[in-house]
């Protein structure tokens, strides 16, 4: 008896001794940062004196009466209104098309996916010379259609669909991919059975067979999307810097600009923590879902 | 209820002739196996009565109508899928339902959320419910009509799937190989209820199986298929006693046909220098197979009666089955030549037979089978008078 008892607690202390590498390291990177964030929410620290003290929730009082947290908060759900139906759709839509193709079914995959393997950030200046209002290719394609010119990024009315544009160029291929994979997966006799029913139809078949059997992948793509929606930060940072107006003051680039250029580091704290709530709850929902789903 | 005819269908996948113009009719209310080795087409055929598969050429009536561009939906057939194929996010109530749902809807009473929408159609979708619930009462599925197909066992969705085939009252029944994913002892179980099935129904049955047994014992009449070919068309027994070729007589039958190569010489058949009294009519020197049944061999004993030849046989290897012993042995003279035995237990099953390393094996005249060399059966010795199905 006093055996097995040793024999459990030394097993225990190796196996408490195995996890502590990982659990070490998700503290430092995840954890503690966290709770620091957390912390400096609650005080007035500012990154140009070392005076500071702690104020409770001022902060958060001071954010939800702030006209300019209330704009980003528009402004980021305006560019989610645009960008994640078609982050959704679009990739859907190709993914079913691609995969039904035999021949160049590889070619168009890899076209799609291209932007996803190409940085951003350089792309986003590219993106900006052929959006530019007055030599642009954009506007000079416009102009021979007898239409435009647009001014893509310095007009408060066009700009987010603009910003909203290049970040689907750029995730559409991904979300492709994902979708592709969620396809290739759905057994074929399914669809099979659904002409033998007499669910031939595309309509029927979509709703019938693909649609339900792609619920997980759905669900996932929906709530990355989702979240890159809400992290919408380097097109701004590099293309408007929020101009014109603060039209393109997306929630982040407020939070970058509240800590880094008014150096309010209590107040982007506390900023943060709002963003760290919702990508919570959206992470929460693909896992629920995804439980559910699995079940 | 419907008569199947197909002529002369002919597909192929790129280069691959899958099916090399296969002609068949099958008979109302009858119950047709298509059987051959993986690879042979007959799943391909099916796919091509069904109308999930288009053939290259050829014609397919069902009922007096010829169907070939016609879509599955407009067939009215029910086809059983070998991994049966049913909807996992729906429940059993609704996967029975579909055919129904698909047939007697239309489109908009069809789009999800529906259903409130449409209250016009109410009275069909009672109806589908109630008929949905008899055809689940007959395969006594009734109480898994809420569950998903993903908490049911192998046999319970087979049923399922069954079930799924027949609400429709189809004018074809179609089976894919529906048993291959059951376990041995279900797989008996099952084979009996889906031959119940056909007798009550009255319907239609074509059934794909590669597995000789089940086409043997469940169907009226069995085809079967090699290479994209029609090797035979009859009842089972007749495939079984009287097979076209050497490899219908090769693939009907377990264990497998015993053929041995002979030469035909006056009055008589040489084996491996051996004299073999059996005439075969064919012209001295022809190279010939002679086909001999593992049952048909018997252990010489002295109460032997005339008409039959004997083998001296060595022994290789016994495989009790328990009611009969599975001997494989070779000719004494020829060693490179094998030969199976099938040798029945003494009804009280106690009593082992002896087999000893070497024994005379004796074989009835009438119960041999004669084949030219490329396979084809050659008129000579009588067939065997009254064929035996194997269990």
């Amino acid at each position: 008896m006093r055996a097995e008892n040793l024999l459990r607690r030394r097993q225990a202390r190796l196996a408490y001794a195995m996890v502590a590498p990982a659990s070490l390291l998700i503290a430092l990177i995840y954890v503690v940062p966290m709770i620091a964030v957390v912390l400096a929410s609650l005080t007035d620290y500012t990154l140009i004196s070392d005076y500071w003290e702690w104020v409770g929730l001022d902060n958060y009082k001071r954010m939800f009466g702030d006209a300019q947290f209330g704009n980003a908060l528009r402004n980021t759900a305006i560019y989610a209104a645009i960008f994640l139906p078609c982050a959704f759709v679009i990739p859907l839509l190709l993914a079913i098309s691609i995969q039904k193709r035999k021949q160049f079914r590889s070619f168009f995959e890899i076209l799609y996916f291209m932007p996803v393997t190409s940085t951003l950030t350089a792309m986003a200046l590219v993106w900006s010379a052929l959006m530019d209002s007055r030599q642009g290719i954009l506007n000079e394609w416009l102009g021979s259609l007898g239409l435009g010119p647009v001014n893509f990024l310095g007009s408060p009315e066009v700009v987010l669909v603009s910003l909203a544009g290049i970040s689907l160029w750029a995730i559409i291929g991904f979300n492709m991919v994902l979708f592709i994979a969620g396809l290739t997966a759905i057994p074929r006799s399914l669809y099979d059975a659904a002409k033998i029913d007499g669910a031939d139809h595309p309509v029927d078949e979509f709703l019938r067979v693909t649609w339900p059997a792609l619920a997980p992948t759905s669900v996932f793509v929906a709530v990355t999307s989702s979240i890159t929606a809400f992290k919408l930060f380097d097109t701004v940072a590099l293309l408007t810097q929020g101009q014109p107006d603060h039209a393109s003051e997306v929630f982040l680039y407020l939070t970058f600009l509240e800590g880094f250029e008014y150096f309010n580091m209590g107040y982007a704290a506390a900023l943060s923590v709002f963003f760290l709530g919702v990508i919570f709850v959206f992470a929460l929902i693909q896992t629920l879902l995804a439980d559910r789903t699995a079940r | 209820m419907a008569r199947l005819i197909l002529t002369d269908i002919k597909k192929s996948f790129g280069e691959t002739r899958v099916l090399k113009g296969i002609s068949l009719e099958v008979q109302d209310g009858e119950f047709l196996s298509l059987v051959g080795a993986s690879g042979c087409g007959k799943s391909t055929l099916l796919r091509i009565i069904s109308g999930l598969e288009t053939a290259d050429s050829g014609r397919i009536e069902i009922d007096g109508k010829a169907v070939d561009q016609a879509t599955p939906k407009a067939r009215n057939v029910a086809l059983v899928f070998q991994d049966y194929a049913l909807y996992p996010h729906m429940s059993v109530a609704q996967n029975m339902a579909m055919p129904l749902v698909m047939g007697r809807l239309p489109m908009r009473a069809r789009l999800p959320g529906a259903k409130f929408l449409t209250p016009r159609h109410a009275e069909t979708r009672r109806e589908i419910a109630a008929k949905v619930r008899q055809v689940a009462e007959q395969l006594r599925i009734a109480h898994l009509l809420d569950r998903r197909p993903a908490s049911l066992s192998g046999g319970q969705r087979q049923r399922v799937a069954l079930g799924r085939a027949l609400v429709r009252d189809p004018s074809l029944f179609l089976m894919d190989e529906p048993l291959s994913n059951l376990d041995a002892k279900l797989r008996v179980e099952v084979r009996r209820e889906i031959v119940e099935l056909h007798r009550n129904s009255g319907l239609t049955f074509v059934y794909v199986t590669h597995d000789q047994v089940e086409a043997m014992t469940m169907s009226d009449r069995v085809a079967l298929l090699q290479e994209g070919r029609l090797l035979q068309v009859g009842p089972p027994a007749a495939l079984y006693g009287d097979p076209a070729s050497a490899d219908v007589a090769r693939f009907i039958g377990s264990p497998e046909v015993n053929l041995l190569p002979v030469r035909a010489a006056a009055g008589a058949l040489q084996l491996a220098g051996q004299a073999l009294p059996v005439a075969s009519g064919q012209a001295e020197g022809t190279d010939l197979m002679l086909g001999i049944r593992p049952e048909a061999i018997r252990l010489a004993d002295a109460s032997t009666a005339g008409g039959c030849f004997g083998l001296q046989v060595v022994r290789r290897a016994v495989e009790d089955l328990g009611g009969e012993l599975v001997v494989h042995g070779s000719l004494a003279h020829a060693p490179d030549i094998p030969l199976r035995l099938r040798l029945q237990k003494a009804p009280d099953g106690s009593a082992p037979i002896p087999v000893p390393d070497t024994f005379a094996a004796e074989v009835p005249m009438g119960a041999v089978l004669l084949f030219a060399a490329d396979g084809q059966r050659v008129a000579g010795p009588a067939v065997m008078a009254r064929a035996e199905i194997p269990a």
